[in-house]
């Protein structure tokens, strides 16, 4: 496929906003069951919310790029019991209006007790929006990543792992830019995100070279005699129906070089894992905030090498019909 | 259930891409659907819509080499993967005849039902901005102001050596359903569960079967056995005593 550049801006902006999302709800979560100690400041919740809801903007201001009718783009949230696109479209907004009433609450402090339950613990309002916008941020990774999981005859794509790598990814990013904001406020509970960082990094990091073993051997199930109808060993192409190029040459070829792909491919496992883990590390042992930044900075930029990688490698069988290209 | 279809016998189709310029003609010169567009048509890098495409392959290694010429234009799949996907509902299949159509009117240009095509059937209007395709002339085909013989797809009577049936391939006697059967009509791409409607009629080989006898006349096949003496120039001819 040919990789475009407001799909791979939408899907790593999102899938970092909500990661941020869960990132701080994670130590809302901490501080209401006592697991960790001290309060988070509450307007550490209101700039991280403000950071989600940036994130989140950039990502649906990226995605009307996409398409060729943006004044039309309501009407895409109508098909959602059949299209994954369509479940995306109700879900995004979804959580990001959830979001933005948790972090409203903590801005304003309005948060009163529900229950109590007999062991003392307080179930507070925010608690409760928090798990439904918590839901809904799962909910997204998942549309997002069936959107591509779900066209079966992309092989590349069909596989679960698709789904697991958008979410790992997604929260190995969001928790890197927690680590940050918690390191700007010099909050206690940075060592938590600085700690989940890590873990999703490495799990992201393993889950993509699973991902990455399994394309390299994939069995393709269309060759050209299927395509054709015709069994012979030996088919080669003429002419493909068109001297200057189509939709088809356009849309499903990268247009770059074996060695660019393999290029992009180093870059973004050293980006995206190898050198924000490292920064982290040394960052978390010496308390250097830069460090955090850094490596949250670093790790994006190795996103959008992955996310162009991952639909670079992707492989359409129309391109069977087109291979003079 | 009617189920309309291209039936394409590729041991005819020469590669003339008749029905392909008869296709642009027809749906860029209709009144609906606002045209296919065509950018830079006589520049360098030509490029524009098409519903349809002649396409050509080379079976073989010279010198036994086969030449394919393979149009392809939508399939109008039974059950067409580009249709569920779509977000907006743009895309559907028509339950009367089963053609699949775009409404332009709905479409956001999301380029989701492409991706979701295996045959590469579907094309973005770089002027409308929307996804297009072939129609099978659903404007042509139930118009009753065209005499009944003309009420097919512009490709269709367009091809010269009609390498192109149309009809529907649910009704067993229909001429497609006939041919489908008697040819081993196939569908393209079977492995996806798609069931494209479309199906295509194999290259045929014609072997003459040629014997000695048909080219060494026998003058009378009721005396094979007997012995008879080379022919010669010296002997009398049937002429000599005729003449």
């Amino acid at each position: 496929m040919n990789p475009a550049f407001s799909v791979i801006f939408l899907t790593t902006l999102i899938g970092a906003g909500q990661g941020l999302f869960l990132a701080l709800y994670t130590s809302e979560v901490y501080n209401s069951f006592g697991i960790v100690g001290g309060t988070s400041p509450s307007h550490m919740y209101a700039t991280g919310i403000l950071v989600v809801m940036l994130l989140m903007g950039l990502g649906l201001f990226a995605s009307f790029f996409h398409l060729g009718r943006p004044e039309r783009a309501w009407r895409a949230a109508t098909m959602w019991r059949t299209s994954w696109l369509a479940r995306e479209v109700i879900v995004l907004p979804a959580f990001t209006g959830a979001a933005l009433v948790w972090g409203t609450l903590h801005y304003f402090g309005f948060d009163p007790v529900l229950v109590t339950n007999s062991a003392g613990t307080e179930f507070k309002l925010s608690l409760v929006v928090g798990f439904v916008a918590a839901l809904l941020a799962f909910l997204l990774y998942l549309c997002t990543g069936m959107i591509y999981a779900a066209v079966k005859f992309i092989q590349e794509w069909a596989t679960p792992l698709t789904v697991i790598n958008y979410t790992l990814l997604g929260l190995s990013s969001g928790f890197m830019l927690a680590a940050t904001l918690g390191g700007w406020y010099n909050s206690s509970i940075t060592n938590t995100y600085v700690l989940w960082a890590l873990v999703f990094t490495l799990l992201g990091f393993a889950s993509r070279m699973i991902a990455l073993r399994r394309n390299a051997r994939i069995k393709r199930k269309t060759t050209i005699c299927t395509a054709l109808g015709v069994r012979h060993q030996k088919i080669r192409q003429i002419s493909q129906g068109a001297m200057g190029g189509s939709f088809n040459t356009r849309e499903f070829f990268h247009h770059q070089s074996p060695q660019f792909v393999h290029a992009v491919k180093v870059f973004f496992l050293i980006m995206t894992f190898i050198v924000p883990v490292t920064l982290v590390v040394i960052g978390w042992n010496n308390t250097l905030f830069s460090l955090l930044a850094a490596a949250a900075v670093v790790q994006y930029v190795g996103l959008l090498a992955e996310r162009w990688f991952f639909f670079a490698q992707a492989n359409h069988p129309q391109n069977l019909y087109y291979q003079a290209t | 259930m009617t189920q309309l279809a291209l039936v394409i016998d590729l041991n005819v189709c020469v590669g003339c891409s008749a029905c392909v310029t008869s296709c642009k003609e027809w749906n860029t010169s209709g009144e609906g659907g606002g045209g296919m567009v065509d950018m830079n048509p006589y520049g360098k890098d030509p490029t524009g819509t098409f519903f349809n495409r002649v396409q050509t392959f080379e079976v073989g290694e010279y010198p036994k080499t086969e030449t394919v010429h393979f149009p392809k234009s939508c399939l109008h799949c039974e059950d067409p993967p580009c249709v569920p996907v779509c977000p907006t509902g743009a895309s559907y299949k028509r339950k009367e005849d089963g053609i699949v159509l775009v409404d332009y009117d709905k479409c956001i240009g999301c380029k989701y039902c492409s991706w979701a095509c295996p045959y590469g059937a579907r094309e973005l209007d770089a002027k409308q901005k929307v996804m297009k395709k072939c129609t099978l002339c659903v404007d042509r085909i139930y118009d009753t102001s065209l005499p009944e013989e003309r009420r097919k797809p512009a490709c269709v009577l367009a091809c010269p050596t009609s390498a192109r049936l149309f009809g529907d391939v649910h009704d067993p006697d229909s001429a497609v359903s006939v041919a489908i059967a008697e040819r081993g009509g196939y569908q393209l791409q079977p492995e996806w569960g798609t069931r494209p409607a479309n199906h295509y009629l194999p290259r045929r080989k014609n072997h003459a079967n040629v014997d000695k006898e048909a080219l060494h006349r026998i003058d009378n096949p009721l005396k094979k056995e007997e012995q008879r003496p080379a022919v010669s120039s010296e002997l009398p001819s049937l002429d000599d005593f005729l003449f």
